[in-house]
């Protein structure tokens, strides 16, 4: 099959080239005038589309806009009415400026480090062709969809006085914590480079090298500025995940290291300082719209003319005096920072007070020295179905998203309308899961929607989580597919309705697969919006190994370490099956 | 009338103009050839007959019958796309049955063995389309759109993106195809060749108008314009005075003579030109000589020619007469 990269799809036949040409914004006189005689659409289709726009819109606004648009208010207003004076407070105290720069600190060590080792695993993944490549490859992007919880756990154990690397004095530091989050995101390093690198053509390496120029000058004159923008891309993103990373603060941090993000939740769950965490939360906004405008930024770079060739010509077979660096470099990773903390996180899982044995496996089923109010594997339980409940919510208006936002309407107003469409589903992306989580907790405890004590408020939250993830994954099928194609089945007296079922509906069922495991996966493995919402009778697996983690004792410890098996087993599960069934098409 | 009928058909994309007010007439069971370079607007037009561009003006009739605001799928008519188009997913059976999906299963796979078998690649309904190579991709094409058995079938360059051995062949099998089923074809092409092959009448378009639309002697032999004897393939042109001293056709004052690929002749008894090239090709020898006006124009002998003079002159039927 071709590359859907590489097809080109002109909406108007080859003959009308000049249209083409045409900048997308500029066709003001793109539909012909009301003399124009065409099919029309019959009400029913209009009814239907409206009603595929309007549901995920509406949910968006309601679950989404409302809450956050809330608490951003909630940090200007008072008693006394608009007021900056919440705002200022929290910015005069120096706690908070303290927090801010430990923030950008580590999201640009984490950053910057994710960077460094992951440009030589872009290189050896995806430039070089060797045995066993595609099983390393898979092995590396395990920790990106590996619950935060889980991660710090597993880092924790680690880093932690008895543990093996107990002797580093890292507990709690700065630095552990900036190396679980490179754990975390090398492997959106390695991809985002090394896709665009693989793809890369070698013929322009080669004709710099026949002009004379050494390998190092190939790499910093031809190449890097060809990654380049694929660099930057993953970087900001990388940096989008470290300042907004939750879970592993929480687990790893202690009391000697917050976040904005912890903070917010301290502030709200602790101190019960509701301005200073909406306050906290425009903070988080502004740090998150600037990572997020440079990384479209990077995009939009990106976009510039490449060579590129299709994935086999462009790779070269591995060579050890060549090679041998990169190769250094990415098996120190992958089994340093990859392999040790996950292998150390199951031996430690069997290590009791009594020596090895499956004493703490056999403990989720208790409620522990009485810390917990329900036993783990009833956790587990309520993760698996409120997983499923915002997995199938997720994947409903995912789909609708991503059938509409694939459309292609002739007139210029309906084409604008789909792009803001496909930004406005990308916003969950960018807003941190504890704003959502902090939203609906300010929001909806009063009518019209009193959800506070409902359980179906944890799956919604879910579901805006993981809305993103389900259309980037579809959204590039439905793209890939030629227009021309529903254009051939209209000719072969095919209705809309057929097309959309024979043609998009087919295709889109290969992506969806991969749709539902991401949305399963990163609810079930949710832990910043959940940890606002969650009732104590009724707790998540993250939630559960977050208390645990939080107590004294080897058997709350243990079992920490057995449930963070369990939940990484699952999702790993999850997100093989998926895999399985991964078109090409498909991003991320 | 019955059949196709296109009136003042205009197709805009955005500013630009694709097709700009175009009739045409397509009878049942007639195979109308339309011949344009790129940019000519004979795909667009295809398009707007189709219903897959809305036309700005103009009306597209069936029997009399106005289909301008059918949906596209209701127009009973079909379409083979340039580069097949054929769902991936689904297998050759699949592909060519999609059509059929309202009759029963059995006649559903007897039209598809049978339409196999009419494109000459029997047996060929389990394997999956990515298997196949580029002209059989084109001849399952070709059954699928035919399948539904379409009162009107819209080519689309069917062949172009096939080498030229494998198109001259399958001109061949498409015109059996149309003609056995019958079919009634507007067949879209820019090779002539290919158009002269096929059709009952040829159409030469450009810049979005219909220049003549003529059977295809009738074409050949009597093109109305400069444009369209240029497009044929006649060159260079000439005045009335020149083409008669050649010995060619007579022409009035202010007439044009274009001389076609044949309209030139080494003739001992003709008059002696300059010879300034001369090359090879498929055999042939092709010698280019100046005319007395400074143009070249060009002589297909059997050999090279020895010597700086070539003596000519100009063959009535092969050559046009235009206005100027």
């Amino acid at each position: 099959m071709d590359s859907p990269v590489e097809r080109v799809q002109p909406r108007v036949p080859v003959d009308a080239a000049p249209a083409q040409a045409r900048p997308a914004g500029s066709s003001r006189e793109g539909a012909p005038g009301p003399a124009a005689v065409r099919p029309s659409a019959g009400p029913l289709a209009v009814a239907l589309w409206a009603g595929a726009v309007l549901v995920p819109v509406g949910f968006l606004a309601v679950f989404f806009a409302w809450p956050v648009a809330s608490l951003v208010a909630r940090g200007f207003v008072t008693e006394a009415g608009f007021s900056l004076d919440g705002v200022r407070s929290v910015l005069a105290a120096p706690r908070t400026w303290r927090i801010l720069g430990q923030t950008l600190g580590l999201a640009a060590a984490g950053t910057a480090a994710s960077v460094l080792l992951g440009l030589p695993g872009a290189y050896l993944l995806y430039r070089c062709r060797f045995p066993g490549r595609a099983v390393l490859r898979a092995m590396v992007s395990v920790p990106f969809v590996l619950p935060a919880v889980v991660v710090g756990v597993a880092f924790r154990s680690l880093f932690s006085v008895t543990g093996p690397l107990g002797g580093l004095g890292l507990d709690e530091s700065f630095a552990a914590i900036m190396v679980a989050l490179v754990f975390f995101n090398y492997s959106v390093m390695v991809r985002t480079v090394g896709a665009l690198w693989s793809r890369l053509d070698p013929r322009t390496a080669e004709a710099a090298r026949v002009l004379g120029a050494s390998p190092v000058r190939v790499f910093c004159t031809v190449t890097l500025p060809a990654i380049g923008p694929a660099i930057l891309s993953g970087a900001s993103l990388v940096f989008l995940f470290c300042a907004t990373a939750f879970g592993i603060v929480m687990v790893m941090g202690g009391v000697g290291f917050s976040t904005i993000e912890t903070e917010i939740w301290y502030q709200t769950t602790q101190l019960l300082d509701l301005p200073a965490a909406a306050a906290l939360s425009i903070l988080q906004l502004v740090v998150v719209a600037a990572s997020l405008l440079v990384a479209s930024r990077a995009r939009r770079r990106s976009e510039h003319a490449l060579r590129l060739r299709g994935d086999a010509g462009a790779e070269q077979p591995w060579r050890l005096r060549r090679d041998l660096l990169p190769t250094l470099v990415t098996g120190l990773v992958g089994v340093g920072l990859l392999g040790v903390p996950m292998v150390h996180l199951v031996v430690r899982s069997f290590a009791t007070a009594e020596g090895w044995g499956w004493r703490n496996y056999a403990l989720l089923a208790t409620t522990g020295d009485g810390s917990l109010s329900v036993p783990v594997w009833t956790a587990a339980l309520n993760s698996l179905v409120i997983a499923t409940q915002a997995c199938l919510v997720a994947v409903v208006l995912g789909v609708l998203v991503s059938l509409v936002a694939s459309r292609r309407p002739r007139s210029p107003g309906l084409a604008r309308g789909v792009r803001l469409l496909d930004a406005v589903f990308m916003l969950p992306l960018g807003v941190s899961a504890v704003t959502v989580g902090f939203g609906f907790l300010i929001t909806l405890n009063r009518p019209p929607f009193d959800l506070r004590s409902s359980p179906i408020l944890i799956p919604i939250a879910q579901a805006i989580v993981a809305l993103p993830l389900v259309v980037r994954t579809l959204l590039p099928v439905l793209r890939a597919i030629d227009p021309r194609q529903r254009e051939a089945a209209a000719m072969l007296g095919a209705g809309p309705g057929r097309v959309l079922a024979s043609i998009d509906g087919a295709l889109a069922l290969r992506g969806l697969g991969l749709a539902v495991g991401f949305a399963f996966a990163t609810s079930l493995g949710e832990f910043g919006a959940t940890s606002f919402l969650s009732r104590p009778d009724h707790p998540t697996l993250p939630v559960v190994i977050f208390r645990l983690i939080g107590r004294p004792g080897a058997d709350n410890f243990g079992m920490a370490m057995a449930a963070s098996v369990i939940l990484a087993v699952l999702t790993a599960a999850v997100m093989a099956a998926a895999e399985a069934v991964r078109p090409r098409e498909a991003e991320l | 009338m019955r059949g196709l009928s296109v009136t003042g058909a205009v197709v805009k994309y955005g500013d630009l103009v694709a097709v700009d007010g175009v009739d045409a007439a397509v009878e049942p069971g007639e195979i109308v050839a339309l011949l344009g370079a790129s940019g000519s607007g004979k795909s667009s037009l295809l398009r707007g007959i189709a219903g897959l561009e809305p036309l700005a003006a103009g009306r597209v009739a069936w029997n009399d019958e106005d289909v301008t605001t059918v949906p596209v799928h209701k127009r009973g008519f079909g379409m083979m796309f340039q580069d097949g188009q054929l769902f991936n997913h689904l297998s050759v059976a699949g592909n060519i049955a999609y059509g059929l999906y309202r009759q029963p299963r059995a006649a559903r796979r007897a039209r598809v063995e049978k339409l196999l078998e009419v494109v000459g690649l029997p047996g060929y309904g389990a394997r999956p389309v990515s298997e196949l190579s580029g002209g059989q991709a084109q001849r399952v094409a070709l059954a699928r759109s035919l399948a539904p058995g379409p009162r009107l079938l819209l080519l689309d360059e069917p062949l172009s993106a096939l080498d030229r051995n494998l198109r001259e062949h399958l001109v061949g099998v498409l015109g059996d195809a149309l003609r056995t089923t019958g079919t009634t074809a507007l067949y879209v092409t820019h090779d002539q060749d290919e158009a002269f092959a096929l059709a009952d009448r040829v159409g030469v378009m450009d810049a979005g108008r219909m220049l003549q639309l003529d059977n295809p002697d009738t074409l050949w032999r009597r093109p109305v314009s400069r444009r369209v004897a240029d497009f044929l393939g006649y060159e260079p042109f000439i005045d009335a005075e020149l083409a008669r001293r050649l010995g060619g056709p007579d022409a009035g004052p202010g007439q044009l003579v274009g001389i076609g690929p044949a309209g030139l002749l080494a003739d001992a008894a003709g008059t002696a030109l300059p010879v300034v090239e001369q090359r090879y090709r498929r055999g042939e020898v092709l010698i280019d000589v100046r005319l007395p006006d400074g143009q070249l124009a060009t002589v297909t002998a059997a050999e090279k020619h020895d010597g700086e003079e070539l003596s000519v002159r100009l063959d009535r039927a092969g050559c046009a007469v235009l206005p100027g």
